[in-house]
């Protein structure tokens, strides 16, 4: 598996991929945590759907890693669709039979595949977050918003717990983006039907009927990264996100086994 | 581990593939001995590729067994590392380099980096390593896909098709390669449609048609068992006929074509049909014995033009 992994770094550590994904990661993470301090008297909300997030909570300890919260989801679409790609090339590449020729053992080949997602995953939600709170301190002076409880043992405990959640959906959607690239056999099919589903179906039908928003997955990993929310709580997240991605590693690790490479 | 001193490098028997409703491949049953270079020829769709990937574990037999280097091709982890192989063309990652190509398949399959350029220069890339697989020609991309067939310094090689692209002076590159390789010991199980090429490098060959086997041995096993040919040419080509009429007289079948008589008959027949047609007072501008070639059999086995 350890080749495997090497050799799959190989490949994500192409400057296009890499800094190309972290750009733009960086870029809405820059965008979302300034949004949050620079709004914070506007009237209109500083934080999705028009929320507004107030002093009372940046002053908290956990106060340093909103921002990154906030944009855990959005990390996780990006690494979706990094990934979703990724794998589904393989099969219009034609590069799969490859791999499969020089590691012959497919769970081998696709295990090595997800421990590589997931260092990724690391050096991107460990970055972002750096930037989020470096970001959050500059503009905290400037938005009259306490640091005092941030680096506190609170603090740094929320810092922590905020690397968790938000490590844990970041990976949930990868998986759930290689399934998708295994399953469809197409960057634009798999991504487009990701994003059309996250993007634009999980919030019409929640407008339509609030009370499917605790059974979609997309929103559950977002709540994930979040810790929780007032409608829905971190373990029915985890456990209905995670059911998600449960079954899309398996479904789609079968479907790899199984099918035959015949492009 | 497997036994690198079976006699056999490939050993298919009654192999089938059967898709819903096509039969890719029908009772394929054949061999190839180690050390043997092997072509691999049939029309398009007569299930060469189809073998091929059984042959790499990509695909599942429907039923019957192959071997590869003994063992069994339900088990290709056991030989694969000994295998090199180019299917359907090269296929890599536009936005690596060759070079990086070929170090993501040797870091997967455990071989050492540092032959990567060696190999890069072995197949006469010295100089593009560098550059981004996507700016190659398609000759180059087809070099690229050998030197990552020779990674793991195979018991076994399997091409598809492996000149394609090239121009004669690569064609005549791989073609010395391949021989180099077979000298030293390596199996080469080569597809491709170029006929003259297989006959040129091959010793054996196997041959498809609609996913059955309809030849699989020493090409000159194959050659011999064809009907020989004299081929004539008179000065006065209104002799023709009388040539056809003097060996149809002596029972053999004749076909006149593009100016010549092509005569079925053995090739010890030829000084007598010299002689009768100076008899006849026919003046004779040709007269050529031969087995009709690897393209022509071909032809007749599979059923084309």
């Amino acid at each position: 598996m350890f080749k495997v992994f090497f050799a799959e770094w190989r490949k994500l550590r192409r400057p296009t991929l890499f800094l190309g994904t972290f750009l733009a990661a960086l870029f809405f993470n820059g965008l979302i945590t300034s949004f949050i301090y620079l709004m914070i008297d506007s009237e209109g909300g500083n934080s999705d759907r028009g929320r507004k997030v107030g002093r009372e909570v940046l002053n908290l300890a956990s106060g340093s890693v909103y921002g990154f919260s906030s944009i855990g989801g959005l990390l996780g679409i990006i690494v979706l669709c990094v990934f979703a790609a990724q794998t589904s090339q393989e099969y219009t590449y034609g590069t799969l039979r490859n791999l499969l020729v020089r590691q012959p053992k497919r769970l081998t080949l696709l295990a090595g595949k997800y421990a590589a997602m997931k260092s990724f995953a690391i050096v991107l939600v460990l970055v972002n977050a750096v930037v989020s709170i470096a970001i959050s301190i500059y503009l905290s002076d400037r938005a009259t918003v306490s640091t005092d409880l941030w680096f506190t043992s609170a603090g740094w405990s929320a810092i922590a717990h905020t690397l968790v959640n938000v490590y844990i959906s970041v990976v949930l959607y990868a998986v759930i983006g290689i399934a998708l690239g295994i399953l469809l056999k197409s960057p634009i099919s798999s991504i487009s039907i990701a994003l059309v589903w996250l993007l634009i179906l999980e919030n019409l039908i929640g407008a339509v009927k609030p009370a499917t928003l605790k059974w979609v997955p997309g929103n559950q990993l977002s709540i994930i990264a979040q810790g929780g929310s007032e409608s829905i709580s971190y373990s029915h997240a985890v456990i209905v996100g995670g059911a998600f991605a449960v079954f899309a590693l398996l479904l789609s690790s079968f479907i790899f086994v199984k099918r035959d490479v015949a492009n | 581990m497997v036994s690198l001193m079976t006699t056999l490098a490939i050993e298919v028997s009654d192999l089938t593939k059967q898709y819903e409703n096509l039969t890719a491949v029908r009772g394929a049953t054949f061999s190839v001995p180690r050390g043997a270079i092997c072509g691999f020829v049939g029309p398009n769709g007569a299930g060469k590729t189809t073998t091929i990937r059984m042959l790499l574990g990509l695909i599942t037999p429907t039923s019957g067994s192959a071997k590869v280097l003994g063992e069994s091709v339900s088990n290709p982890e056991k030989y694969l590392s000994f295998v090199g192989a180019m299917i359907e063309g090269p296929a890599f990652y536009p936005a690596l380099t060759g070079s990086e190509n070929l170090r993501v398949l040797a870091t997967l399959g455990g071989f050492p980096v540092e032959r990567v350029e060696d190999l890069i220069t072995l197949v006469g890339l010295s100089g593009r390593g560098g550059d981004k697989y996507k700016t190659y020609s398609l000759g180059m991309k087809q070099r690229l896909g050998i030197a990552a067939a020779l990674l793991p310094n195979p018991a076994l090689l399997i091409l598809d098709e492996p000149t394609n692209g090239l121009d004669p002076e690569g064609i005549q590159e791989v073609r010395d390669l391949l021989k180099k390789l077979a000298s030293e010991g390596t199996t080469v199980f080569v597809s491709s449609h170029l006929l003259s090429e297989i006959e040129i490098i091959s010793e054996h060959i196997v041959m498809l048609r609609k996913g059955e086997v309809v030849f699989a041995g020493p090409i000159e096993e194959l050659l011999m068992n064809q009907k020989p040919t004299i081929i004539v040419r008179t000065e006065e080509p209104n002799d023709l006929e009388k040539i056809a009429a003097i060996a149809t007289a002596e029972g053999h079948k004749v076909s006149i074509r593009a100016g010549e008589a092509h005569i079925e008959g053995p090739h010890d027949w030829a000084p007598i049909l010299n002689k009768k047609a100076f008899e006849a007072g026919i003046t004779l501008a040709q007269l050529t014995p031969t087995l009709p070639n690897l393209e022509e059999t071909f032809f007749e086995m599979t059923g084309g033009k």
